[in-house]
């Protein structure tokens, strides 16, 4: 990656700068989201909820890709960020941009109180636990009946005009653009954080537990930020969800989409900040396709997606165009 | 009042002793070789559809149907360790997670494919059901079939991993498994059998379970996670911590859905959280 010259001196600097610099195709990525509206304007729902999952995924990304922490439970965040939007707005504040705001403070709380634990388990007692926890919040949620509706998800959630002038349309229009703007700005803070000293730290350990703390990194506190900020943006994609459809469902905290969001990350290749992003439009334009022949069986072609990228494609599809790319250079020079 | 309490603690424990059927196999495969197999449920489940399939469309008798659980679940679980599983033995824990939540997804698919989302009906024979009354106490039959087994399988498990030759083979593996392999062990093979023992349990599990837990598709995924926590609060690789776990566990399910059934399962993940935090290696922990 930071191929120097032997003899130069090392600017660590110059090498975060260059990651910094936007390149040529993500701006072309970026202009790219904008198509929906001009060619498939039937199908902006789909297309919020795109956005959506691609700012959970991203979130996710911050622990899974660029610090090696597994999160069987990431729902946990997602879940809260959209019960909070949506509690706010049910019981008479429905402005749409404080609601998100108050949602992702409520979440950040909850992981912070959360990182606790996380920082002190590794392995397969992580992974548990993770995934208890999201099984506890789930039954938590469920059993306060009067509050968020259980089984019947929550209902009544009215939501106000952004800035008082753009109401949600049913064809989600402003849906869209609200999902896509809060998307794209948390993407630019979560690029701006990964490629700063503190991203460089988090790769760190990463690829080495027990070098860090030897060079003097505190490992504990760095993961308990880390943890905040994904739980935050998390939680953000969750009010987002709420928002939008105006409805909360339990299933929000399920373990499903806790490994719904690992293989819609997976799948476009983790620690790469577009894989999150690629893997979310291609799972849910694929469950939306292979979804409508039969919901029941949808379950079988998501299993074979995950068995055939992970067994070929170990770093998901960015990964894998990645190598290919290398290799037809290698071979051109 | 005392006949009540007595009588759920003996269902408790019946459904512990079946949860430790369902579960002794993954904690020794992951405590061998630490590999993350979320798809145990489901080999539980393909016992539970064999029976199933061999009792109501071909007139099978309950008992016989149980080794066929057994043996097809082994081989089920063999195919996919052979075709799948072996490349995956030095990749992270969070690769081994997903390709067997894939195949939990499959397998989920296609039992509500081949045996519709409903479900499954079970007829058990005579001798198996009804209760036997002693004074005020009064226990269920098939109960106390599920404790007898489950005590003769532990039985059965306990001598062949500390007399046999190949119990032998286990322990070394799981206790050092390079300096195994340096002293010319087949660890492949030896890992290979253990697994398809732990399934084949796992399967044997699965079709003694379709009547006290019910059989859908969703099985595979239902129950895991009560498999999970014997296995990471009962310690990898310990039958003994599998035991106790899965017993205490039967027992507080019972009691905290018949008690308090308003915070349901909530009781049961708090419990799997604090004991996991308060020792992330198991309870029973050998290590």
């Amino acid at each position: 990656m930071n191929a120097q010259t032997p003899g130069a001196a090392f600017n660590p600097q110059e090498v975060l700068r260059a990651q910094v610099r936007w390149r040529a195709l993500e701006i072309i990525f970026w202009v790219a989201t904008l198509a929906p509206f001009v060619l498939t304007p039937n199908y902006l729902i789909l297309c919020s909820q795109i956005a959506i999952a691609a700012l959970f995924a991203l979130s996710l990304d911050l622990l899974v890709g660029y610090s090696g922490i597994v999160s069987l439970g990431h729902a946990v965040y997602f879940g809260v960020g959209a019960y909070s939007a949506g509690l706010l707005a049910k019981h008479g504040w429905g402005e749409p941009i404080s609601g998100l705001l108050f949602a992702s403070v409520v979440t950040a709380l909850v992981g912070y109180l959360i990182s606790f634990i996380m920082v002190r388990i590794t392995h397969f007692a992580l992974i548990m636990v993770t995934v208890g926890l999201c099984l506890l919040f789930g039954e938590i949620a469920n059993s306060l009946h009067d509050v968020t509706g259980g089984d019947d998800g929550l209902q009544g959630v009215k939501m106000w005009s952004i800035f008082g002038i753009y109401r949600f349309d049913m064809f989600g229009r402003t849906a869209y653009v609200y999902t896509l703007v809060a998307t794209f700005l948390s993407f630019l803070v979560l690029r701006r954080i990964i490629n700063s000293p503190f991203g460089l730290s988090l790769r760190g350990m990463r690829e080495n537990q027990r070098r860090m703390p030897a060079i003097g990194v505190p490992m504990k506190s760095r993961l308990q930020v880390v943890y905040v900020i994904s739980a935050c943006f998390a939680g953000l994609a969750g009010a987002l969800s709420a928002q939008t459809t105006q409805f909360v469902a339990l299933d929000a905290l399920s373990f499903q989409r806790s490994a719904e969001v690992l293989v819609m990350l997976i799948l476009g290749g983790a620690g790469r900040l577009y894989g999150g992003l690629i893997g979310a439009a291609m799972f849910m334009v694929a469950r939306d396709q292979l979804a409508d022949m039969n919901p029941q069986y949808w379950y079988f072609w998501l299993g074979l997606l995950l068995v055939i990228v992970i067994i070929f494609l170990p770093n998901g599809i960015l990964g894998g165009l990645a190598a290919l790319i290398d290799r037809v250079r290698s071979r051109r020079s | 009042m005392i006949a009540r309490f007595v009588s759920l603690l003996f269902d408790g424990f019946a459904y512990g002793m079946l949860l430790f059927v369902l579960s002794v196999g993954l904690s020794v495969t992951l405590g061998m070789m630490n590999f993350v197999n979320l798809a145990h449920g489901a080999f539980a489940m393909v016992g539970g559809y064999v029976a199933i399939a061999l009792m109501n469309r071909m007139g099978w008798p309950f008992l016989a149907t149980l080794p066929v659980a057994f043996l097809a679940a082994a081989l089920f679980s063999v195919v996919l360790e052979r075709v799948l599983y072996r490349r995956l033995y030095r990749a992270t824990d969070l690769d081994q997670s997903l390709l067997t939540i894939g195949i939990v997804f499959m397998s989920i698919a296609i039992a509500a494919y081949v045996f519709g989302t409903n479900q499954q009906p079970v007829q058990l024979p005579d001798y198996l059901r009804g209760r036997i009354v002693l004074g005020d106490f009064s226990f269920g039959v098939y109960r106390l079939f599920l404790i007898v087994s489950a005590l003769i399988i532990t039985g059965l498990m306990v001598i062949g991993l500390e007399y046999t030759r190949f119990g032998a083979q286990v322990r070394a593996c799981v206790d050092n498994q390079r300096m195994a392999r340096g002293l010319g062990l087949n660890v492949d093979y030896v890992f290979m059998m253990t697994f398809a023992l732990g399934s084949g349990l796992a399967g044997l599990g699965g079709a003694l379970a379709i009547e006290p837990m019910g059989l859908d598709p969703n099985f595979a995924l239902k129950y895991l996670v009560y498999m999970l926590i014997v296995v990471a609060v009962g310690g990898l690789a310990s039958i003994r911590g599998a035991f106790f776990t899965a017993g205490l566990l039967g027992v507080i399910d019972i009691f905290s859905k018949y008690y308090v059934p308003w915070i349901g399962g909530f009781i049961l993940y708090l419990v799997m959280v604090g004991l996991l935090i308060w020792r992330p290696n198991g309870v029973f922990a050998r290590r």
